[in-house]
């Protein structure tokens, strides 16, 4: 029961790192009916600059303040230059746009801060919390402890930012109706500027955890894979959909790692690992066909 | 002057619904097929065929099979590299099992089984839409290349799940050559790109035009949705199935499961964006271009750097390739969204006038 329980609670945490990928994807989503499949490659971009500016001799606290505003920066360019130019045309369209930026992105970030695997240290060590190893024999990292706590944070500020302030509210209001959105005066372009600056940011506090985790390499891109999943079994447009889809798909996909093989290998023989790359999806399959729109997505009503 | 329809007249329904209604189009569809039938093997060289040549009529026929699914019937599909996955494996296991089952039967098996996991996996197509849907064919994508990394028996029980495809004997004559081997799958493809193109003209091609453009509606005036979507599935499937067996047996000889990548799905998916989504000759259009595209970059980025005398790596170039690569895919988005085979409809629409204004 002890060994379950740990498998679980470390399935937990390690799905708040999905959420904080698919976190970016909803916000872009939600606002501009995006799907950005560049969200992977922005995490990517993002770890590589924080450790790129460090190593140009600058702290950490610096580094990440220098990262961010690429990040934004970046993201106002994306809208500026690929976004806005492809206004009205339809959504696969957008997506295969994104896609293309995916390949861009893959490219430019080691073009212009090297390609070679690098650590992060953020100042946490990855290692068992000695009090609830004492008390409960279970071990739980801190690492992924305090990564869930900033994850929570992030979350949190987020629905405040969405709820209470002027922009969040206007951002609101694009994502309900592009149209009645402008013919009141809200600066579509402008929101969609920040929004991806937002996602900028969700990217750049993912890529940091990531980074610290398993290293500042190309392997961050398949972040944006694991994270698909946790979209379509949330819902696309739906921020509690993103953390509550990732903590079903972190926890199941460390579940089903360990019970599931020993199974198949008693029923088939041979050796059946690895099983965490296709399992999320089959899952989050299974999900859709009881309902179509993930747990949280807004209700698609066809109209003729 | 020379492209007009002018004077030629139309005396029976045949001759009105023919797939090229104008001359001077079939003239230049006999000389196209003259040509790569009978021109290129003459002249073209050994690197030609086995790099250039073979692989772009396969990852045409494969973009064919995705175009059918995502141009015509609208469903977006990022799975179709496990779809060859599945042709080239049932194929091979075909060649393999059964005792003297000539090969162009398996490669059709191949295709035929494809079609069946296609069936599958486009089932939850009949619920979810849209980027659901195409979120959802990942899982076959991941689901399948594991299945045949995992089974032993699929690939013979060679490590790793890698097979050697066996020799292809038509008629006694063996296709060894690049040439021979070239001359095969040009024939294979023409006859399935003009069975698609029958196929996209006639009833199945318009009720899948139909959903695709709204499915309520559709269903309203009466096409079965669920019959419509699942052939659909079934014959890009078959397409890619059958691109796939061709892709192992007569281009890259053996192969892993791995290969089949993520990546190769979304190159195949490049294609049709690139070609024109919903056209069959902007699959052949667009597979040429993904295919060429490194190649010229290879050739050209070196020489480049060399005459503005800039000291660029081998790793900084592959970077500026893909960097390239994605800048363009974003380019012809914006600038083309109808892909590179609108670009020729409209190059004959001028040709129709030329040289005259009006």
């Amino acid at each position: 029961m002890q060994f379950f329980f740990e498998i679980l609670i470390g399935g937990l945490l390690s799905g708040v790192m999905y959420s904080l990928v698919a976190l970016g994807f909803v916000l872009i989503y939600k606002a501009s009916g995006v799907f950005n499949f560049a969200q992977g490659a922005m995490v990517y971009f993002a770890a590589l600059s924080v450790v790129g500016c460090m190593e140009k001799g600058a702290p950490l606290w610096l580094a990440l303040i220098l990262a961010f505003f690429i990040m934004l920066l970046f993201g106002m360019a994306t809208e500026k230059f690929v976004l806005r130019k492809m206004v009205n045309q339809t959504p696969i369209s957008l997506f295969m746009a994104t896609i293309g930026l995916t390949f861009f992105v893959e490219g430019f970030a080691p073009l212009v801060w090297g390609h070679s695997v690098r650590g992060l240290d953020i100042g946490i060590v990855d290692e068992p919390i000695e009090s609830v190893l004492d008390s409960l024999g279970i071990v739980v990292s801190r690492f992924d402890l305090v990564a869930a706590l900033i994850a929570g944070l992030l979350v949190t500020g987020l629905a405040l930012f969405f709820q209470y302030t002027r922009v969040g509210r206007a951002l609101r209001a694009v994502a309900d109706d592009h149209q009645a959105a402008l013919s009141i005066g809200i600066p579509l372009e402008r929101i969609w500027a920040i929004v991806w600056g937002v996602a900028g940011f969700v990217a750049l506090v993912a890529g940091m955890l990531w980074g610290a985790r398993n290293g500042v390499q190309f392997a961050l891109t398949f972040t944006a894979l694991k994270a698909l999943p946790v979209l379509i079994l949330g819902g696309f447009t739906s921020v509690p959909g993103a953390i509550v889809g990732g903590l079903i798909i972190g926890a199941s996909e460390k579940l089903a790692e360990v019970y599931i093989p020993p199974v198949m290998q008693a029923m088939f023989g041979g050796n059946f690992g690895g099983i965490e790359g296709w399992f999320p999806y089959v899952l989050a399959l299974l999900f859709l066909l009881v309902r179509p729109e993930g747990l949280f997505g807004e209700k698609h009503i066809d109209r003729v | 002057m020379f492209y007009r329809e002018a004077g030629q007249f139309k005396t029976s329904y045949g001759a009105d619904q023919q797939i090229l209604p104008i001359r001077q189009d079939r003239i230049g569809m006999v000389v196209l097929l003259a040509v790569a039938f009978l021109g290129v093997p003459m002249f073209a060289s050994e690197y030609w065929f086995s790099a250039i040549l073979i692989p772009f009529l396969i990852f045409a026929l494969a973009a064919l099979g995705l175009n059918i699914l995502t141009g015509y019937a609208g469903q977006l599909s990022l799975g179709s590299a496990a779809f060859m996955a599945v042709g080239a494996y049932a194929a091979y296991n075909f060649q393999l099992r059964i005792e003297g089952i000539p090969i162009l039967v398996s490669f059709l098996l191949g295709g035929v089984v494809a079609a069946g996991v296609g069936i599958l996996f486009g089932l939850p197509s009949l619920r979810i839409k849209g980027f659901y849907l195409a979120v959802a064919t990942l899982a076959a994508q991941f689901f399948i290349v594991w299945c045949l990394t995992k089974f032993p028996w699929l690939s013979n029980n060679s490590s790793s799940g890698v097979i050697s495809a066996q020799k292809i004997i038509i008629f006694g004559h063996e296709f060894n050559s690049p040439q021979d081997k070239y001359l095969l799958v040009l024939g294979i493809v023409v006859v399935l790109a003009l069975a698609a193109k029958n196929l996209v003209r006639g009833n199945v091609g318009r009720s899948w035009m139909a959903v695709r453009d709204m499915d309520v509606a559709a269903e309203v005036i009466g096409f079965r949705i669920m019959r419509t979507k699942l052939t659909a599935f079934a014959v890009s499937s078959f397409y890619c199935g059958v691109a796939g067996a061709l892709y192992a047996f007569c281009y890259l000889g053996s192969v892993e499961p791995d290969g089949f990548s993520l990546e190769l799905s979304f190159k195949i998916l490049f294609m049709i964006i690139i070609g024109g989504v919903g056209s069959i000759l902007g699959s052949f259009v667009g597979a040429a271009f993904i295919l060429l595209l490194p190649v010229l970059l290879d050739v050209l980025l070196p020489a480049l750097s060399e005459t503005l005398s800039l000291p660029v790596d081998g790793a900084s170039i592959s970077h500026i390739q893909t960097m390239i690569f994605g800048a363009l895919i974003m380019f012809f988005l914006i600038v083309e969204p109808h892909g590179l085979a609108r670009l020729w409809q409209i190059a004959k629409e001028k040709l129709r006038l030329w040289p005259f204004p009006h």
